[in-house]
């Protein structure tokens, strides 16, 4: 059966809009309102619940992403070097990506308590600060509720139809959206919804995310900095 | 040897009348704007008292500035264990961060109500609303300077720090009772925690005059130089999500005027002059064992303007002609060095700061008057009479080490007083300024600048050169200040850009563009 132009949009044009969208409002935000980039925090504001809600959300999160990335884009003959067998993978998937996304959601949860609890945070939120909220939110929720399928004999072969699914998303292959026949809608809507997080990044405060790769480079720079305009001038 | 320059400040807390007029003019200046009603670049405390913001001296619960591992290398105390690691782990969740009650909560009062109420038996109040939720506050517990002129009970005041090794609880004694104010500002270290605290590399030193800033197109208001500063003086703006700091007027100081803060002050306390410091030593100095050294440690990377061979180098090494003059007509050299009367405020934080305070003299003590104390040998009484503990200016400035601050007092209380038998007529004897290690041309110089402190000798400021480093060209048909997205006009105050951020921070664009050729040049210190 020949997929249909709204399932072509939705797993294909879709998440194509939104990377694109990703990668090119990053690039004029940086370019052109860099004071504006920034991970927000209202910490100053409220520290207690912070500190459980946001190393909760953020560690847990922060595995889920890695499990996924190498999940889904490291070549297959090293997968299996690593976990010997198909259902190693979706076991280990299961478990430490199960457990991570329970823990970044319970995280997420009080993050979402504490700006709609506190009138200091609520007060000083943006409409997107808790959109985004609510889409992480429920994006660690479908994540969770497709644990349940993956346990239960979703193992090997449509497992690894997700595998080519985001593999030919990301190489450009364009068979993409007829490794999703006969997914559960879960699935899909999972899929729909991280690609669109990844679509409104630049325009909310998940810009971050870039900011936070690149503090890895703290570990390497100098401690101290100085600047001179001594040696600017051409 | 690598010599670079500094606008440095030293506040003369024997003279501070602790009147505010430092901290309220800087706020006007530069924090009266949403999302910084709680900040003061600048402020005054009443010491003894925990401070602004509350018992920031503590560093065993704030965990700022440096310490030494057990090899004696410098790490960020706030990383710990892990160092590096240990900063960044707690990037979601900042352990070591004030929350804004920790300086108070700004609010405004419910003023309107005075005017509107329904006649009632009772007077109408004016209740607090929070400038942060917009609600009504039951009660406001704390303010900027709460402890002003000892308020509070002395139980809550005397968790102050620096009470360390005194036996505190004599000077709850209404007759023992002593204060005195501390004005507070950014340090510009030479070692700054917050530029090693930064994961985003924002905050920088200029090599020109040594002012610390955060570049606020680089700041990702990650928040860890809040908490690596020791001497919590890195603020974080609600509204824009960025940190900022005591930018040190670097407008003002580039044209070779005083700090808002030095311009208006009444006391005419604080000085502003020239330090040459050779650059690779910074983290010798920094490393030192034992904390009572790091005043002299500091002190001794000092470099003499008036030494040939410094001049040379520090030509060699860019420092422009005006600069070397002033810095031997520096203030802070004399106070500093010369006369070792100033001392850094904290040294054991190892930032090395450049902000230095000289101590208070204080009145002497009831029993002095009862003929109970010690008079030394040249009529003056002795320093451990004086009402403010030794102990407690030590641990203020000098990490405890008292001998230094021992000796300062002695040499203004002999200065002051051989002044005092030449002006009323008596004889003003020599041994009296000999037996402080001082001669006449000292004790008369020092007198003019602490006790005259004429404009012209507490400001000495060289003006930077800009015609070195601006590229007019560039600037032509420039939109002056803007308002950080390119010269687009902002429509009205509510303007939001694509990214949801106000269309608020105004930046100068030709600094801008400067901030990004300077960024080119970032290089260890």
């Amino acid at each position: 059966m020949p997929p249909s132009i709204i399932d072509q949009f939705l797993y294909v044009i879709w998440p194509y809009l939104c990377l694109a969208s990703l990668f090119l409002g990053s690039l004029a935000r940086y370019d052109r309102d860099a004071y504006t980039w920034k991970s927000d925090s209202s910490q100053v504001l409220q520290k207690r619940k912070l500190q459980w809600g946001s190393n909760l959300f953020h560690y847990g999160v922060l595995i889920v992403l890695l499990g996924h990335f190498l999940g889904f884009m490291l070549p297959e003959p090293w997968v299996l070097a690593i976990t010997q067998t198909e259902t190693v993978h979706v076991m280990l998937a299961v478990v430490i990506g199960g457990s991570c996304g329970v823990l970044a959601f319970i995280g997420m949860s009080i993050l979402i308590y504490r700006r709609v609890r506190y009138p200091r945070i609520r007060q000083t939120s943006r409409k997107w600060d808790l959109v985004v909220n609510l889409m992480l939110w429920a994006q660690l929720g479908l994540g969770i509720a497709t644990i349940a399928f993956t346990a239960q004999g979703l193992g090997g072969e449509d497992f690894s139809h997700l595998v080519h699914y985001v593999q030919s998303i990301v190489y450009f292959r364009g068979d993409s959206v007829l490794l999703l026949q006969g997914i559960p809608l879960v699935y899909k809507i999972h899929i729909v919804l991280g690609f669109t997080i990844l679509g409104v990044a630049p325009y909310t405060r998940l810009v971050h995310i870039w900011s936070g790769v690149a503090t890895l480079a703290y570990m390497v720079r100098p401690y101290q900095l100085v600047r001179t305009l001594r040696r600017a001038k051409r | 040897m690598k010599i670079r320059a500094q606008i440095a400040m030293t506040l003369n807390l024997d003279k501070c009348i602790g009147c505010h007029t430092c901290s309220v003019t800087c706020k006007n200046v530069w924090t009266s704007r949403e999302g910084m009603e709680y900040v003061y670049f600048n402020n005054v405390e009443t010491k003894p008292g925990i401070g602004y913001p509350k018992d920031w001296e503590n560093q065993e619960r704030w965990n700022g500035g440096w310490e030494l591992t057990s090899g004696g290398r410098l790490r960020l105390k706030q990383g710990g264990r892990f160092e590096r690691l240990g900063v960044l782990a707690r990037i979601f969740a900042n352990p070591n961060m004030p929350q804004i009650d920790d300086y108070f909560e700004p609010y405004t009062m419910d003023y309107e109500n005075l005017q509107n109420a329904p006649e009632s038996k009772t007077a109408p109040v004016a209740r607090p609303i929070s400038l942060v939720s917009g609600k009504t506050m039951d009660k406001i517990e704390w303010g900027p300077n709460w402890e002003d002129m000892l308020g509070g009970e002395f139980d809550k005041r005397s968790k102050d720090y620096n009470f360390e090794e005194v036996q505190k609880e004599i000077y709850g004694e209404f007759e023992n009772t002593f204060m005195m104010y501390l004005p507070r500002l950014c340090e510009h270290c030479l070692n700054p925690a917050c530029v090693a605290s930064c994961p985003a590399g924002a905050i920088y030193k200029r090599e020109e005059d040594g002012i610390v800033l955060i570049d606020q197109d680089k700041c990702r208001g990650w928040r860890l130089c809040v908490s690596g500063c020791p001497y919590k003086k890195i603020y974080f703006n609600w509204k824009s999500g960025k940190s900022e700091k005591c930018t040190f007027c670097y407008p003002r100081i580039e044209a070779g005027m005083p700090t808002v803060c030095s311009e208006t002050c009444v006391g005419r306390i604080r000085y502003l002059g020239v330090l040459l410091y050779d650059a690779d030593r910074i983290k010798e100095a920094a490393s030192v064992e034992d904390p009572k050294d790091l005043y002299e440690a500091q002190l001794d990377i000092f470099l003499d303007p008036h030494d040939p061979e410094v001049q040379r180098q520090a030509r060699a090494d860019g420092i422009a002609e005006n600069w070397l003059e002033a810095a031997q007509k520096s203030p802070l050299y004399k106070m500093a060095v010369d006369w070792k009367i100033a001392f850094p405020l904290h040294p054991e934080y190892r930032t090395l700061p450049m902000v230095w305070y000289v101590p208070p003299l204080s009145p002497i003590t009831a029993q002095a008057n009862a003929g109970q104390v010690e008079f030394g040998e040249n009529g003056l009484p002795d320093i451990a009479s004086l009402r403010i503990p030794v102990r407690y200016l030590a641990n203020l400035l000098t990490a405890g080490n008292e001998a230094p601050i021992v000796s300062s007092l002695e040499r203004m209380q002999a200065m002051r007083a051989w002044f005092r038998a030449g002006q009323l007529g008596g004889t003003a004897s020599p041994e009296l300024l000999s037996s402080v290690g001082m001669d006449e041309a000292t004790a008369r110089e020092m007198h003019r600048y602490l006790a005259i402190a004429n404009y012209e000798d507490r400001f000495v400021i060289p003006t930077a050169h800009r015609e070195n480093t601006e590229d007019a060209y560039e600037l032509r048909g420039g939109c002056g200040f803007s308002f950080g997205n390119g010269c687009e006009e902002v429509k009205s105050a509510d303007s939001h850009n694509l990214w949801g951020g106000k269309l608020r921070s105004p930046v100068l664009e030709s600094t801008r563009k400067e901030a990004r050729r300077a960024r080119r040049t970032e290089h260890e210190s």
